[in-house]
């Protein structure tokens, strides 16, 4: 009983010093990164909120000023004097005057449902160009799958489109599904966000203006670590994108296998392809051309291309990969990749294979 | 017409004190709706705490970026239990509570219609609270391996289902919530009968106090939202242990089925709770303002509106679903028309202060913090209306800001101007002013530190329900202040919590009327004997007590 109370007290005192850590790293740490404001809005959709957005504000702040300034004159104004001595007059009701804010409500809820019903209309019916990207989006538990059917490409968690505004622009057209349970696509700076569920497929389109780094993170709870699922979104131009769908393209070149790939001691690639090969790594993921073809976790044949892992928990570096593979739960408790148990030269070993699908 | 005939009580009533367990006997077997009022209030109060000391554990993880003060588990069955209690333990319990206390005293009767009813739905909601809390416990199945249930309090499908949800707390949930609604569903009936058919002579409809033909409202309101919950319960149980497959979309099941069941609950359940808001800002304004209340059949057929509009705004909550564009067309007017009548009702209220002459003592005071905060409530409100931005401030915390204001900046600063206006009705006592008075002004600073700030994370694109995020989002600064106004919140409660104690032994006695008010309940003892009133009131107007204080000048001449 006694060493329990030790070990909770220090995990207790581990705990404070992390959030002591972290309260004075805070400042300096929270770098610049892409915003995620739903006013800096770079896409058609987005903007047009973002217009309706200033029409309301601009509508609901005046009745705010207006009744809250009449609340305050009538508090000071009427307020119990100590020479008051008679009750007030009794005034039971006007007629006239309730018709009257009856219908100054009515005539602004027609306004703003007018101004929002035009927004709404232009943004969900608009017609889909024939040159429009097409990728099909899938939630998982906790991650994001991306197929783009005409190029024949999957990915995972970071999204690649092309720059949707100009002369080379190309509409994106987003079919959004799940393969488990609700979760929602929301990348605040392209635009609003759309559920994904399972059974069902929802549509939107995004039209970015510039190029660059768009984050997001998943809008709907969806278990343990619904924190942890954050969007990238890459918008490249269109040289940029027409480069990386040939890099997905690309199978992966086997590897060459030496003398010591037999014995399993090597701490290189092909030696760890073959212990990954050998382990259930297979059964949930797919690395296309070798017989790892799991559907259930990300696709890992470009694992290389991209910058973070586990939907955007850590950057993509060779610690981070390792220790992840290690222990999941270290990075992101309750991600549903298992711990595999194996010994730390064969997480180098599949380290070293990883590294080397690029 | 008839003349208002109230006998006054001849001085306070002394009752012979029994021995402990005899008071504990008493109270287990009561069907006096004074003692199972204070009994839900009380209930809901200690609930109270615990969800606010499970939102403070939140707002601890929350304080800044990349915190393990909680897991990720630990922190999703708080929001999950803190929503679940703060609606259903608190809310519900505790407006149900004033309900059952005031509705017999205001319309002149000794009781509600069904005495025996009203303890068996008490008991039955108390124990499905203690259920959900045993999850803690025994959530697992076996003593000792419990978890809370960790989904939301609106517990989408297919998260629910066995197979993403293992173990028994989806059950403990479900189940809960079910015994708890049919212990709604019970004591609506209840007030319904009662305001319907107990009112005492003279009483019509249009002479009913506001707050009574609010709890009318709100009742038929219940009962038509609470079906569709227990409805859905009963449908997430079998497909959980009999094979069926409404929400389970492995098996072709919908999950848009469970967000539509349990909508069609929830947004009429807003108004469940807000409306016996209303209903004692409709009693306590005017006695501070001296005036009457201005336009009550305006205020009436408000009320009655607003529960008509309400059955029909549910889908407002999935503007993000999927629904066509004329789908989420319909849904932004309906939702939007909830506005008029909500505006009538500020209005009406702003008239009433109009021309008086107001007394700011506590329970005012919260009144005064009442109107400010739903009107800006209201806008918001009106903000997520607007489904095309409801797209962007879906899910975020701009609307767990907009919801807490509604909650706590309507509901919860309302009950507590109900509590210092009624408690000395209660016990005989008044709650200290002082105390009072630090407890408004320290919920006023902590409330506006919380809440108004928290609509701005919401807008930079922090979701709700994520344990921690990174700290390159700049979302740090503004979770530190809005956790440290949730522990200013704290500590006014703890001043609350103190007074209600203090008060209740040391409290100067109150006397039947201590505010000068006009309705019946303020016609009897303070506290009043089991029996209420010692013969039947009769009334000639909306206001008893005014008659009888200005014959030179009766309500009941206007008529």
């Amino acid at each position: 009983m006694d060493s329990e109370l030790r070990v909770k007290s220090s995990v207790f005192i581990r705990r404070l010093k992390l959030a002591a850590t972290a309260l004075v790293l805070w400042p300096v740490t929270a770098a610049a990164s892409p915003s995620t404001s739903i006013f800096s809005t770079l896409s058609t959709p987005a903007r047009e909120v973002n217009g309706l957005a200033f029409f309301v504000l601009g509508i609901t702040a005046a009745i705010f000023v207006a009744v809250s300034a009449l609340l305050i004159y009538a508090l000071i104004k009427f307020r119990a004097r100590p020479e008051d001595t008679a009750e007030p007059a009794q005034v039971f009701g006007s007629m006239q005057i309730e018709i009257s804010w009856t219908i100054i409500p009515i005539l602004i809820v027609t306004v703003l449902f007018l101004g929002t019903a035009r927004v709404l209309f232009s943004v969900q019916d608009a017609p889909k160009p024939a040159s429009a990207l097409d990728v099909t989006a899938v939630g998982h538990q906790f991650w994001w799958e991306y197929h783009y059917p005409q190029y024949n490409i999957t990915a995972a968690n970071e999204l690649h489109i092309p720059v949707g505004q100009g002369a080379t622009g190309r509409v994106t057209y987003l079919k959004l599904t799940s393969a488990d349970v609700i979760h929602s696509f929301w990348i605040p700076q392209l635009g609003g966000k759309t559920d994904m569920l399972p059974n069902r497929v929802n549509e939107m389109w995004i039209d970015p203006a510039k190029p660059g780094l768009y984050l997001g993170q998943c809008g709907q709870f969806c278990g343990t670590q619904h924190a942890k699922m954050l969007l990238r979104v890459s918008v490249d131009t269109p040289e940029q994108f027409a480069a990386w769908v040939a890099g997905q393209q690309k199978s992966v070149a086997p590897l060459a296998v030496s003398a010591a790939t037999s014995t399993n001691d090597a701490v290189d690639a092909p030696t760890g392809q073959k212990v990954f090969e050998q382990q259930a790594c297979i059964n949930c993921h797919t690395v296309s051309g070798t017989v790892a073809n799991g559907r259930f976790g990300p696709d890992l044949t470009h694992l290389m291309s991209r910058a973070t892992l586990a939907a955007g928990a850590m950057n993509n570096t060779p610690e981070n990969l390792k220790g992840w593979i290690t222990n999941p739960d270290d990075y992101k408790t309750g991600s549903l990749m298992p711990a595999m148990h194996l010994t730390g030269k064969q997480y180098a070993q599949i380290t070293a294979y990883l590294q080397t699908l690029k | 017409m008839a003349e208002t005939t109230i006998p006054i009580p001849s001085g306070a009533v002394t009752s012979e004190r029994g021995t402990y367990l005899e008071t504990i006997h008493s109270w287990i077997v009561t069907v006096d709706h004074k003692k199972l009022g204070i009994m839900y209030i009380v209930y809901a109060l200690l609930f109270l705490v615990v969800a606010g000391v499970e939102a403070l554990l939140m707002r601890i993880q929350l304080s800044a970026p990349n915190l393990h003060f909680l897991s990720p588990q630990t922190f999703n069955r708080m929001f999950t239990m803190h929503g679940t209690t703060m609606v259903f333990l608190v809310g519900m319990m505790i407006l149900f509570g004033f309900g059952n206390y005031l509705i017999p005293l205001m319309i002149g009767a000794r009781d509600m219609a069904f005495p025996r009813l009203n303890a068996f739905s008490f008991w039955l909601s108390a124990f499905a609270g203690l259920l959900l809390y045993f999850s803690f416990i025994g959530g697992s199945g076996l003593p000792g391996t419990g978890t809370a249930p960790d989904v939301g309090w609106f517990a989408y499908a297919p998260l629910t289902e066995r197979a993403f949800s293992p173990g028994h707390t989806i059950d403990y949930w479900t189940v809960a919530i079910l015994a708890n609604g049919i212990g709604s569903i019970g004591t609506s009936i209840n007030i319904i009968a009662t305001v319907f058919c107990m009112r005492c002579k003279g009483m019509t409809l249009m002479r009913l106090p506001l707050l009574a033909w609010i709890y009318a409202t709100m009742s038929f309101l219940t009962l038509l939202a609470i079906s569709p919950l227990t409805a859905a319960q009963a449908m997430l149980m079998m497909d959980r242990y009999l094979g069926a497959h409404f929400f389970d979309t492995q098996a072709g099941g919908s999950a848009i089925l469970w967000a539509h069941f349990f909508w069609i609950f929830g947004h009429p359940e807003v108004y469940v709770l807000v409306l016996p808001a209303f209903g004692f800002a409709n009693e306590i304004i005017p006695v501070f303002s001296r005036k009457a209340i201005f336009g009550y059949p305006a205020m009436v057929s408000a009320s009655v509106g607003i529960a008509f509009i309400s059955l029909s705004v549910w889908a407002h909550h999935m503007f993000t679903i999927g629904m066509t564009s004329y789908g989420n067309a319909f849904f932004t007017l309906s939702t939007m028309l909830v506005s008029v009548p909500t505006g009538i009702k500020i209005f009406n209220w702003l008239a009433t202060l109009w021309g008086g002459r107001i007394r700011f003592q506590t329970p005012m005071l919260f009144a005064i913090g009442f109107l400010f905060q739903f009107l800006i409530a209201g806008l918001t409100g009106i903000m997520l209306s607007v489904s095309a931005w409801d797209w962007q401030l879906h899910n975020t915390y701009f609307v767990v800001a907009h919801f807490h204001y509604v909650l706590v900046g309507a509901i919860i600063f309302m009950i507590f101007s109900a509590l210092y206006y009624w408690y000395p009705k209660m016990t005989g006592r008044m709650l200290d002013e002082r105390m009072g008075k630090w407890h408004f002004w320290l919920m006023v600073i902590g409330f506006h530190m919380t809440f108004d700030l928290m609509h701005i994370p919401g807008l930079l694109g922090m979701p709700r329900w994520i344990y921690t995020y990174g700290a390159d989002r700049g979302w740090g600064t503004l979770n530190m202040l809005v956790s440290i106004g949730g522990f200013v919140q704290g500590i006014a409660i703890l001043i609350f919590v103190f007074n209600m104690v203090w008060s209740y032994f040391k409290g100067p006695h109150a006397g039947p009327d201590p505010w000068d008010a006009w309705t019946l309940e303020w016609s009897t003892a303070s506290p009043p004997p089991s029996y209420n009133f010692s013969a039947e009131p009769v009334v000639a107007s909306r206001r008893p007590l005014w008659d009888l204080k200005h014959p030179e000048d009766p309500d009941s001449a206007f008529d």
